[in-house]
């Protein structure tokens, strides 16, 4: 007998919103948040990229000036979005102090970058370089290192039950999701905070990512760039943000009364071992992740309405992951893409899709796909495009695959 | 050369900056560590703010041993 593993509050720092109602809300209401980058340096460099979705709220707005000075703005981002979900999870006194309702010793927490704190690695060189050894901050390493993100909220809501940071890339969020609830299911910990965080629109990634041919150019157009599905799509667009979820294990949230806002049902992780960013043309790894994913949670794949997808925009992945959305569950799935407004948060993206994932299936609405004008015809499925879509949306998959070759899906149901 | 009420209120501006704590909390009986709740991250950011605003060179060894502010405003004074 293994636990249920139920979310009791999400939290969300996007391009769309601060937090994760406005995420929502702007979402279902087809706005972008793709934008010209806010910096001189895409002039300096010549970069043939000068957009991105770029934060609605920047962290250091509600995080006080001390507290943001010591973190990298990945970790400040993760940190945002885990008080808002620590909040919306009714968790009140943090472990250790009075009124507490869960010990420290049964809170964990599960959360990566795909990046991480490479902008402070960067700065710091450039310090190095520049003054000397003097002038390089003692805070390099904990701004700098993959776990920072998730040391930081460990530290602000004294999570002692272990503390882990999963690294595949832009499959980092999903995957910190699914190794939460795995961890829950184990019976380890009773509460993880779970999601995952990104913030690198900064030269060196822009410029990789360029080198790799894989953003959108569409600079004269910033909000049509992130396209999806569509026939004219040429590439991601890199954003920034993080997502954070309150899974808990079902008994555990039923002792304290919490509200259930869905559950994550079953996941999925695969790796296809065929080349470094490519994915496996045959989509055999993404097929096998979103089979796992429904078997775990007992399903079949006639009972998954909605496929919210990882599609980033790109011209071969896209496609691909329709292929994989066949073989695996058929043809009646209803697909959106919601980095066609999000941009592609990289290490935060599997996090904040999943709580959007979560809200399709709690309030029954599936997000439309922006920019969808011309439906690529090899995308042989239903894509919702120009109005959000009211449909019962009783199990819901969540792709998200990875540079690496990681894929992991999630499924969640409701309450 | 500062006197000791200039080099207080420099290192004073110093810690506020870094730790955030009002510059009306840091007088010469704190600790930094027991009453400031600085830590060893912050003292290294402190040190170095101070050595580039006093021209006093505060080594590792040195640094270690400087418990409170009044401390630190000796040996600033002392080494400037």
């Amino acid at each position: 007998m293994t636990d249920g593993v139920v979310v009791t509050g999400f939290g969300a720092t996007t391009p769309l919103g601060g937090d994760a109602a406005s995420t929502w809300e702007a979402l279902l209401a087809g706005r972008s948040g793709v934008g010209p980058v806010q910096a001189e340096w895409t002039e300096r460099f010549d970069l043939p990229v000068k957009i991105a979705a770029q934060l609605a709220v920047d962290p250091t707005e509600v995080i006080p000036r001390v507290q943001a000075r010591r973190m990298d703005r990945c970790e400040q981002v993760a940190v945002v979005a885990a008080r808002e979900a620590w909040a919306h999870a009714g968790l009140g006194a943090v472990p250790g102090s009075d009124g507490a309702v869960v010990e420290g010793e049964r809170l964990g927490v599960v959360l990566g970058a795909g990046i991480g704190g490479a902008p402070t690695l960067l700065a710091q060189d450039d310090l190095l370089e520049e003054h000397g050894l003097r002038k390089v901050s003692p805070l390099t390493v904990p701004m700098l290192m993959p776990n920072g993100p998730a040391a930081m909220v460990s530290l602000e809501y004294k999570a002692k039950g272990g503390v882990h940071s999963p690294a595949s890339a832009c499959a980092t969020g999903a995957e910190s999701l699914a190794w939460a609830y795995r961890l829950l299911q184990a019976g380890e910990v009773d509460v993880v905070l779970a999601g995952g965080a990104e913030s690198c629109i900064v030269p060196i990634t822009v410029a990789g990512f360029v080198q790799a041919r894989t953003l959108s150019q569409r600079n004269d157009d910033p909000e049509r760039a992130s396209r999806p599905f569509d026939t004219g799509r040429d590439g991601f667009v890199l954003g920034e943000g993080a997502g954070v979820l309150v899974l808990e294990r079902e008994e555990f949230a039923k002792a304290r009364g919490a509200t259930v806002h869905g559950r994550l049902a079953g996941v999925g992780m695969t790796s296809d071992a065929y080349h470094i960013t490519g994915p496996d043309p045959e989509g055999e790894g993404q097929v096998r992740a979103m089979e796992k994913a429904v078997r775990s949670a007992g399903l079949q794949a006639s009972d998954i309405t909605h496929v919210n997808c990882h599609a980033t925009s790109t011209v071969v992945g896209d496609v691909g992951e329709t292929v994989a959305v066949r073989k695996a569950l058929g043809d009646h799935p209803v697909l959106t893409a919601p980095k066609s407004a999000l941009g592609h948060l990289v290490g935060g993206a599997g996090a904040v899709e999943g709580i959007i994932s979560l809200l399709s299936v709690r309030d029954d609405v599936i997000p439309a796909t922006l920019n969808l004008e011309n439906l690529d015809p090899k995308v042989e499925l239903d894509v919702v495009a120009g109005e959000p879509r009211k449909v019962t949306v009783d199990a819901a998959l969540n792709n998200s695959f990875g540079f690496g070759g990681h894929n992991a899906s999630l499924l969640f149901t409701k309450a | 050369m500062a006197d000791n009420a200039e080099i207080l209120s420099g290192l004073a501006e110093i810690v506020e900056e870094v730790a955030g704590i009002d510059t009306a909390e840091v007088t010469p009986e704190k600790s930094f560590v027991d009453d400031l709740d600085i830590d060893s991250l912050s003292m290294v950011e402190i040190a170095v703010q101070a050595e580039d605003k006093f021209g006093a060179k505060i080594p590792d060894d040195q640094l270690a041993e400087l418990k409170t502010v009044g401390d630190a405003v000796d040996f600033i004074s002392k080494h400037q």
